[in-house]
């Protein structure tokens, strides 16, 4: 289980040193579920980086691998590590995970619904000792100034409120790192860019770094720097948000719609075989 | 209308009550954070009085200093039984766990009875003054005493899981374990709380009863008649435990009011909370406070 596999893809980050790199990792649900097949990703310090992939290509998994939610799941990596800020954590559990400065935003916000937004809010710093709380929360509200008014619980936000309220308490943490699930999931397409822009924010003003996963390609290539296309628990092509965005597979099957038209599933051969990568 | 005996009864209600009430807080706390229906609450009670009753007879120690060792103890016996007994059943279905804490209480009863006896055993007195008077009543002053502890009880326990970081923990963990432990919170250590308040807790109600009535197996009656009242609350609230307690108090003793002057069926009081039971969750399912799910659709 200790081997270390070489790092066998080109990544921008091994120059600069990665805050998080993931290698080679393979994970299985309840000890026979292989859902991860060698994963291998660089996340740089201080960067957005978004993991993109269709449904089922085991996005969530990885970060669920990388936050330790996993083990509430009956996952587990059984091959390859997991290194962030110079040391292992694969194996450690999630609440020392989030001691270590990584917080997962959990697809779906999952908020404490029947407790007040502030409440949420102070519970996100549940892993802090110092006394600069209340005036994160300020902070929070300044980032949505639209929280501060609902007072009630938590339950009763709009979707986009919780969504917001979810990535204020990662705030609350003051992690190194926010792992976001899905944060345009069920938003109207006017939020989905509301929120993109403080997300982009919110990475420029604190310096956190953010591994994004979504299924909305056009909304993460748009803040990210840099990108991962993952198909069937694997990376199958990388690169710069900007080369991605360009790529005529990632248009034609991430980003919808490529130059001519719909493909229709009579040329389901020619989808599969377009795949070149798998 | 024997109206003196009504007022004697309702205050005795009251009281009773509010222990009724800080037993099922215990009780919720531990169905809250765990999941886990505790058959064994009675017996934490009775842990309690037995071993402070010991700290005051058989060595003699003051009232003042036996109570916070007997808490103390109590705290760590908690944490014990959830490291020991419970930890190693999380995963395992519930029902297995309930039938754990069913095994606990035949356990702890039977040691009990082991090492103290089955007979009663008067308490040492504490106070000085049996009786007060209050607006022409004769209050006995470990009934006030009870009252007050119970209160003190019921605001620190709002306290606590209003204000404190490890209640919003705990009301965390109880809301989904995953969440909890995505906020770096440790769910081991939250079940470990749980139970250790929830045994403190207890301990004072079993030392109040006990100063009341005397120690025996008899004690751990108080697990069972805490069923109602949390019930009645709503499984999952704190507040509504704690009213139930009350409600279940006042019934009783108005049964008991209702029989010995009325009716002469005898032992009305001990099934009346029961019928009350069946009524309101019939109308309420849930309990008078017990939460549905917010759902946002």
């Amino acid at each position: 289980m200790t081997e270390t596999t070489e790092v066998n893809r080109r990544t921008p980050a091994q120059a600069t040193g990665a805050l998080l790199s993931v290698r080679n990792i393979e994970v299985v649900y309840d000890k026979v579920i292989l859902v991860l097949r060698g994963l291998s990703l660089e996340v740089p310090k201080g960067a957005i980086v978004a993991l993109l992939g269709a449904n089922g290509a085991g996005k969530s998994t990885t970060l669920k691998a990388i936050s330790g939610l996993l083990k509430t799941e009956d996952g587990e990596v059984i091959r390859g590590e997991i290194v962030f800020d110079g040391e292992r954590i694969n194996g450690i559990d999630p609440d020392k995970i989030v001691r270590r400065g990584v917080f997962q935003v959990m697809e779906g916000r999952r908020i404490i619904s029947d407790m007040t937004s502030i409440e949420n809010l102070k519970l996100g710093a549940f892993t802090r000792t110092d006394d600069g709380i209340a005036g994160d929360i300020d902070m929070v509200f300044r980032y949505f100034p639209r929280l501060k008014e609902r007072t009630g619980l938590a339950g009763y936000l709009s979707g986009g409120e919780q969504q917001m309220l979810a990535i204020g308490r990662a705030l609350m943490a003051r992690p190194k790192m926010i792992l976001m699930d899905e944060p345009s999931m069920g938003l109207s397409p006017l939020l989905v860019k509301e929120v993109f822009a403080i997300i982009s924010e919110i990475n420029r003003d604190l310096g956190v770094t953010i591994l994004l996963v979504e299924q909305n390609a056009r909304a993460a290539l748009s803040v990210a720097s840099h990108g991962y296309i993952m198909e069937q628990g694997k990376v199958v092509l990388d690169g710069t948000a900007e080369e991605l965005r360009n790529n005529e597979d990632v248009k034609e099957f991430y980003l919808g719609g490529a130059g001519d038209q719909r493909k229709s599933f009579k040329n389901l051969k020619s989808f599969k075989r377009r795949k070149r990568w798998l | 209308m024997n109206t003196q005996l009504l007022i004697q009864l309702l205050i005795n209600g009251l009281v009773v009550g509010t222990l009724y009430g800080v037993v099922a807080m215990s009780f919720v706390l531990i169905y809250k954070a765990t999941q886990v229906v505790n058959f064994a609450q009675g017996e934490l009670l009775l842990v309690g009085a037995w071993v402070c009753w010991w700290l005051l007879t058989k060595y003699q120690v003051p009232f003042y200093l036996g109570m916070p060792i007997t808490l103390v103890f109590m705290f760590l016996f908690g944490i014990a039984i959830q490291i020991v007994i419970l930890r190693p059943m999380i995963g395992e279905p519930i029902i297995s766990v309930i039938m754990v804490t069913i095994a606990l209480s035949t356990v702890f009863s039977a040691l009990m009875k082991w090492m103290f006896g089955v007979n009663l055993q008067p308490f040492p007195r504490i106070f000085e003054t049996q009786n007060i008077n209050i607006l022409g009543l004769q209050v006995q002053t470990v009934y006030l005493m009870s009252l007050a502890v119970s209160l003190a009880m019921m605001v620190g326990m709002a306290w606590f899981f209003r204000l404190s970081k490890y209640g919003l923990a705990m009301r965390a963990t109880a809301f989904n374990q995953q969440v909890a432990q995505s906020l770096g919170i440790s769910v081991k250590s939250v079940f470990a709380m749980a139970w250790a308040i929830s045994a403190t807790v207890s301990a004072v109600a079993g030392v109040v009863v006990a100063v009341v009535n005397g120690v025996s197996a008899g004690l751990s009656a108080y697990g069972v008649k805490v069923f109602p009242a949390a019930i009645l609350g709503g499984l999952d609230s704190v507040g509504g435990a704690v009213l139930g307690g009350i409600i279940i108090g006042l019934l009783e003793n108005f049964a008991h009011f209702l029989d010995s002057e009325y009716l002469h069926w005898g032992n009305l009081y001990e099934i009346a909370p029961f019928y009350a039971l069946i009524i309101i969750l019939m109308i309420k399912p849930y309990g008078l406070f017990g939460t549905k799910d917010i759902e946002r659709v």
